[in-house]
C-alpha cells in the first residue's frame, strides 16, 4: 500500500456568484492510493486549516454515488477519469505519484458558483417543479401486479430513474445542455402508466423550463452519457423530442 | 399544448428542424451529384441536362427558392445554436477532455460551426461562378444554350478553383459525417444497436457522396480537362 503519493493539485477558489474566480495550487504529499477523491479533497482541507486559511468548497452528501451531491470537474472530465463512477466513488488508485489534477466546477450560466466548487442547481429543481411528478391520484398501495407494466418498459424507466440530477451532463456538454437530465426525468415518469396521464402536459412543461433557466442547445455530441455515472443513454434524449413533438397535436 | 411556433423556436424544434434541413440538403447533394456525373457521359449531355432544368422555368425557381429557404433555415438554426452555447458557459473550463466511451465528440462534431461557415462561403462563390458565371452559346438540339461544360473544364483546370474546391468537399465530408448521424438522434432515433448501423452508413454515405464531388474538380484538372472519361 503506498501512502505516499505525491499530488498536485489546481484548484478553483471564488468567492461569490458574482466574485471573480481563480486557480490556486498546492502539492499535497501523502494521498493515500485507497483514498477517495473526496477523502484526498479533505487531506487538502485540513492542510489548509491547520495553517488557518479557508478550506476549499465542494459539494457532497453520501458519498456513496447515490445522491448527485458531488459533481466535480475533474482534468475536464465531469466526475474524473473513470466511467459511470460519482467522483466519492472515483479512489486516487486510478492516479500514480507526481500527478497533477485540476479541480473545476461545473460551468454553466445556469448553475451559478455559490463558492469554490460548489455551484446552484436548484435549476434543476425548477425543471422538475415544472412537471417532473405525478399528481393523478393512483390510490393507495394496491396488489403489484394490478396494474400490469411490461417488463422492458419497466427495466428502460429503472434505467432512466437512475438519474442522481449531479449535473455532470450540463458540466461535460460543450453547449451546457441540460437535455440528458431533462430527457431522464420525462421519460422515466412518461413510461408508466401512472404518469402516462400527465405525459404531454409534462414534456413541453420540463422542456419549457430547461429552455428558461439558459441551459445551452443539444448537438448530440453524446458526451453527458460518457460522463453520466449512471450510464444513462441519450435515447432520454431522443424520448423527450419525440413525446414533445407529439404535444403539438 | 406548444404553438406550432412556439415549438419551432423551443431547443426540442431547432434541433428537429436543423436535422429535417440538413436531410433535405443532403437528398439535394445526391441529385446535384448525379448531375454533375452527366459531364462524364455523351458530348452533350452535361448541356443537355442543364438545358432542361433551366427550361423547368417557374418550377425551377420553387425548387431554388425551395433550396435557398432549407440553407438559410439551416445556417441559422447552426449559427444560434453555436452563439447560445456562448452564453450558456460564459466561463470556460481550464481543461476540458472527451470521456471517450459512448461520447461523440469528434473532429466533426466539434468542428460543425467552421465547416458549415466554410461551405456557406464557398456557396455563394459555387453559385457566381457556375449559375452565373459567362458562357459560351452551343447549339443543343437545333436550340442555343449554354455552353456550361466548357465553363467547368475551364475553372477546373486553374488550380485554385479545383483544389479549393476539392478541400471544401472535404470539410463537407466532415460536416455530414457528423450530421447525418445527429439528424435521425434529433428525429428521435434511439441510441444502440441500430444507431451504430446507422452510424457506420452515414459515414459512407458522406465519404461515398463527397468522393464523388472531388472526384470530378481533381479528374479534370489532372488530365487538362482531356482525360478520357470525357468525350468530345
Ligand atoms: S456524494 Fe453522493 S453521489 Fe457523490
Amino acid at each position: 500500500m503506498s501512502d505516499n503519493m505525491k499530488i498536485h493539485l489546481k484548484y478553483w477558489k471564488q468567492d461569490g456568484p458574482t466574485a471573480k474566480g481563480f486557480f490556486e495550487e498546492r502539492t499535497l504529499d501523502s494521498v493515500n492510493e485507497h483514498m477517495s477523491f473526496l477523502e484526498m479533497l479533505d487531506v487538502l482541507n485540513e492542510e489548509l486549516q491547520l495553517e488557518g486559511k479557508d478550506p476549499v468548497e465542494f459539494d457532497y452528501d453520501c458519498r456513496e454515488g447515490i445522491c448527485g451531491s458531488c459533481n466535480l470537474v475533474i482534468n475536464g472530465q465531469a466526475h474524473g477519469p473513470k466511467a459511470e463512477t460519482a467522483c466519492c466513488q472515483l479512489h486516487m488508485r486510478n492516479y500514480k505519484s507526481g500527478d497533477h489534477i485540476t479541480i473545476e466546477p461545473p460551468r454553466a450560466a445556469a448553475f451559478p458558483v455559490i463558492k469554490d466548487l460548489v455551484v446552484d442547481r436548484s435549476a434543476f429543481d425548477r425543471i422538475i417543479e415544472a412537471g417532473g411528478y405525478i399528481s393523478v391520484k393512483t390510490g393507495s398501495a394496491t396488489e403489484a401486479n394490478s396494474i400490469p407494466v411490461e417488463k422492458e418498459q419497466s427495466d428502460v424507466a429503472f434505467d432512466y430513474a437512475t438519474c442522481i440530477g449531479c449535473g455532470a451532463c450540463v458540466a461535460a456538454c460543450p453547449n451546457a445542455s441540460a437535455s440528458l437530465f431533462t430527457g431522464a426525468k420525462i421519460a422515466h415518469l412518461n413510461k408508466f402508466p401512472q404518469g402516462e396521464v400527465e405525459r404531454y402536459n409534462r414534456v413541453t412543461a420540463m422542456v419549457d423550463q430547461m429552455e428558461a433557466e439558459g441551459f445551452g442547445d443539444c448537438s448530440n455530441f453524446g458526451e453527458c452519457e460518457a460522463v453520466c455515472p449512471k450510464g444513462i443513454s441519450i435515447s432520454a434524449i431522443a424520448e423527450m423530442r419525440k413525446d414533445y413533438v407529439k404535444a403539438l397535436w | 399544448m406548444p404553438s406550432l411556433i412556439k415549438a419551432l423556436k423551443s431547443q426540442v424544434g431547432r434541433k428537429l428542424m436543423t436535422g429535417i434541413t440538413g436531410i433535405g440538403l443532403m437528398l439535394f447533394l445526391i441529385g446535384h451529384l448525379l448531375g454533375n456525373l452527366t459531364v462524364f457521359g455523351s458530348p452533350d449531355a452535361f448541356n443537355l441536362y442543364t438545358k432542361k432544368l433551366e427550361s423547368l422555368g417557374p418550377l425551377l425557381y420553387v425548387i431554388e427558392a425551395g433550396l435557398a429557404f432549407f440553407f438559410l433555415y439551416h445556417t441559422v438554426l447552426g449559427v444560434s445554436i453555436w452563439l447560445k452555447r456562448r452564453k450558456a458557459r460564459p466561463e470556460g473550463y481550464d481543461t476540458y477532455k472527451t470521456k471517450g466511451g459512448p461520447s461523440h465528440q469528434s473532429l466533426a462534431s466539434r468542428s460543425m460551426i467552421i465547416t458549415g461557415s466554410v461551405i456557406f462561403i464557398f456557396l455563394f462563390i459555387h453559385i457566381a461562378s457556375f449559375k452565373f458565371g459567362a458562357t459560351d452559346t452551343v447549339m443543343i438540339d437545333g436550340e442555343p444554350a449554354r455552353d456550361l461544360r466548357a465553363l467547368i473544364i475551364e475553372k477546373f483546370t486553374t488550380p485554385a478553383y479545383a483544389f479549393g474546391y476539392a478541400f471544401v468537399m472535404l470539410l463537407a465530408i466532415l460536416h455530414l459525417s457528423h450530421g447525418f448521424w445527429s439528424a435521425f438522434t434529433s428525429l428521435g432515433m434511439k441510441h444502440g444497436e441500430g444507431s451504430k448501423k446507422v452510424q457506420a452508413f452515414a459515414y459512407g454515405f458522406g465519404i461515398v457522396l463527397m468522393l464523388g464531388f472531388i472526384f470530378i474538380p481533381l479528374y479534370i484538372y489532372f488530365t487538362g480537362g482531356e482525360g478520357s472519361l470525357i468525350s468530345y
